[in-house]
């Protein structure tokens, strides 16, 4: 263990010290900056929008990495989270700005704990009563918990979720963040020449957003990767790799999983609070099992346990399809006339379904697999089946008919 | 109240059937590859639009205007009384069951064997875009619309107890699901290629060693549950009066529920589990809350996972070091 931990700080120093290294960061900080401007002057205002999903997306997939690439724990409710942060967020936000309307541009910075704690404690109650189940098991009472989740809220208990309609409820809003209204109503130029229909910059919703996401992005990211060198994401490690073992070695499981599944559930919750405020509105139907799904695909197609690899997923599942989409509806795929530019959106999921199953016959480790993960992989096949099997046995002795 | 109960306990017979039905599927997959087939679901939706497209066939008079030789089977099929009606049935079932079935095998072949050795979520994600095609494609090709989907039984009524009466349509369903089980039961726990099935879900390599031809034992898991699947499929798009490309979606997570509910894996169980479900659900919506039904659903399955996490039938699980 402590070797590892050495390796993983020489390589961080190592990354520090390299010019071409800086030179790269500096130049994506740079091109996250400046890209949606340029997007926004040229008339594409659609593809900050995208961006600015497609950071939630990354957000999503680094908070269910936590849980699954890490801890190794197969959620498949995580979208639960993502509502939890998104309904608390907006309900305590509306009860705090109906008593003190002077707080209005402050709300949503003030409800990131609330929804933070809101969805960490959810991950902590799913947790508790889930500690001795595992892989598939596991899965399942979580894909269930999600769904008992979304039933809820459409459900509109005692009132406060407004069932299927959504928040906020008809002639309420939610307040518009600190800043935004001041930059919409200050900062626009126009540069006639530039471009076929100019320059004209506008400082929008979509690109106060897309700056907050990124910033969270940035967050989570640092946050993320302290985890994982931690101690405690060296027990996660051991714990996904052999629950019995890491146990036989001090490692207490019911800790390991129950910071796992708050700590993962916190940046959705997060998440789902931006969503909310960025979107102007939350409804039950943003948090179907589907979602949940997308989230895992993201997470897997990138490389579990990989922070470029969540990057990477969320731009394939999030981002390709909407930027098809949006491109087709806006009528800028080039060479392509309307008619098949609608074709070719209405295509997007069959060839999104083929892709995700090339891919997984092509890269089943994901497009950007962790390093450490990486090195695992080639016992993982084995070890995985070996295990299963186990379960298996155990069952079927007397499982199936007839025996 | 005592009508109210009845009435919807035949309801939750009836729905229970179908869940049972599909949650084979689910199971004889899980049994032998230990693999969550998500993509089952859109093979169930698949069975019923196969099965509109054969009946439509068999029975629409458009059809009959445009191929006059069809004419004279149609008129046996919708004039010819009960014989009619039955081979109609028959015919429509099983093209669905073989039709689906062969869709089952083909999924297998080119979404899952390539990963058989591919780390555990690898089939998972897969089968995801398995199902994501298979919706699209129905919808772009067939229609993104509801359907109409007609019932031959009409509003017949087989039998009536007390104030309540019940639909042929219900007990045909039920008792089909039930003659299927018990089919399938037999032929899996009797019949040779049963025994080699039963053999691959026990221990894959073994099982090739002694000469079993595993490939061929999981492919015919993947023909029987979507054949199953189909089935089910028709017989919801009767009961429920319509179809549509997303309808597999909650039928399959419930019936994937009623599977674990049974013990994964574990044929008796899936049967077990779709009418405790279905039945449950039924009683659910009556009694307290049609909103809630499914919170009902998947509340019990947390609670038999938590406190039985084999399932009804599933033996407890003991991790070996």
């Amino acid at each position: 263990m402590a070797g590892t931990k050495m390796d993983i700080n020489t390589k961080v120093g190592a990354g520090k010290a390299s010019p071409l290294k800086i030179a790269l960061y500096t130049l994506l900080a740079a091109a996250l900056i400046i890209v949606p401007l340029l997007f926004e002057g040229f008339g594409w205002i659609f593809v900050t929008h995208i961006m600015a999903l497609v950071g939630l997306y990354v957000m999503l997939a680094l908070g269910l990495n936590i849980v699954l690439g890490y801890a190794g724990l197969l959620d498949l409710g995580y979208i639960a989270f993502y509502a939890i942060g998104g309904y608390s967020g907006v309900i305590v936000g509306a009860w705090a700005y109906s008593h003190a309307k002077v707080l209005g541009p402050f709300i949503y910075f003030m409800m990131i704990p609330v929804a933070a704690a809101a969805a960490a404690l959810t991950g902590i109650a799913l947790g508790t009563p889930v500690l001795r189940l595992r892989g598939d098991y596991l899965a399942i009472v979580t894909l269930g918990f999600g769904e008992i989740v979304r039933i809820i809220i459409t459900n509109n208990p005692f009132g406060i979720t407004n069932g299927p309609a959504g928040l906020p409820r008809a002639g309420q809003f939610i307040p518009s963040p600190l800043g935004l209204e001041y930059m919409q109503n200050h900062w626009y130029f126009t540069i006639p020449g530039l471009g076929p229909n100019g320059f004209n910059f506008q400082f929008d919703n979509n690109l106060y957003w897309y700056y907050i996401v990124v910033l969270l992005c940035l967050l989570t990211i640092f946050v993320v990767r302290r985890l994982d060198q931690s101690r405690l994401g060296r027990s996660w490690a051991a714990m996904r790799e052999d629950e019995v073992a890491a146990s036989s070695m001090g490692v207490s499981i019911t800790r390991a999983k129950l910071w796992a599944f708050s700590l993962g559930a916190l940046w959705g919750g997060i998440a789902g609070l931006t969503f909310a405020n960025f979107q102007q509105f939350v409804s039950p139907e943003s948090f179907t099992f589907m979602e949940s799904v997308f989230v895992v695909c993201t997470v897997v197609i990138g490389g579990m346990g990989s922070i470029p690899g969540a990057i990477v997923g969320a731009v394939i599942i999030q981002g390709v399809p909407a930027m098809v989409q949006g491109l087709a509806a806006a009528g800028k795929l080039p060479g392509v006339d309307p008619a098949t530019a609608t074709i070719i959106a209405n295509y997007r999921f069959l060839v999104f379904g083929l892709f995700m199953v090339v891919m997984m016959a092509w890269r089943p480790q994901g497009l950007l697999p962790s390093k450490r993960r990486a090195a695992e992989l080639a016992e993982e096949g084995e070890a995985a089946e070996e295990e299963s099997e186990t379960l298996y046995d155990a069952q079927h002795d007397t499982g199936m008919p007839g025996e | 109240m005592l009508n109210l109960i009845f009435a919807q306990l035949i309801n939750g017979i009836t729905l229970g059937g179908l869940y049972a039905l599909i949650a084979l599927g689910y199971t004889l997959v899980y049994g032998i590859l230990l693999m969550i087939n998500f993509a089952h679901s859109e093979l169930f939706m698949s069975g019923a639009f196969v099965g509109l497209g054969v009946m439509t066939l068999l029975t629409s008079a458009t059809v009959a205007t445009k191929y006059p030789a069809m004419a004279p089977a149609q008129h046996f099929f919708t004039q010819g009384g009960t014989a009619g009606l039955i081979s109609m049935l028959l015919i429509t079932f099983l093209s669905a069951m073989v039709v689906v079935g062969i869709m089952g095998v083909a999924t297998e072949r080119f979404a899952y064997r390539p990963l058989r050795h591919a780390p555990r979520l690898a089939p998972l994600i897969s089968a995801v875009g398995v199902s994501i095609f298979l919706q699209n494609a129905v919808l772009l090709w067939i229609s993104p619309q509801q359907l109409p989907f007609p019932n031959p039984f009409g509003d017949s009524v087989a039998f009536t107890i007390g104030t309540t009466s019940i639909s042929t349509l219900k007990v045909v369903i039920v008792v089909t699901a039930i003659g299927l089980m018990i089919a399938l039961d037999t032929y899996v726990s009797r019949s040779r290629m049963g025994k080699a099935m039963r053999a691959t879900s026990q221990d894959r390599e073994a099982a090739g060693l002694m000469g079993i031809d595993i490939n061929r034992s999981i492919m015919l898991a993947f023909f029987l549950g979507p054949a199953l699947g189909a089935v089910a499929g028709i017989f919801s798009g009767m009961y429920y009066g319509s179809i549509v490309f997303n309808m597999g979606f909650i039928p399959g997570l419930k019936a994937f529920t009623a599977a674990v509910l049974g013990g994964i894996g574990n044929l008796r169980g899936a049967m077990l589990g779709g009418f405790v479900l279905g039945i449950a659900e039924a009683l659910g919506s009556g009694f307290i809350s049609t909103g809630y039904k499914d919170v009902i659903a998947f509340a019990i399955l947390i609670l038999v996972l938590i406190f039985r996490p084999g399932g009804l039938l599933g033996e407890s699980v003991v991790e070996k070091v």
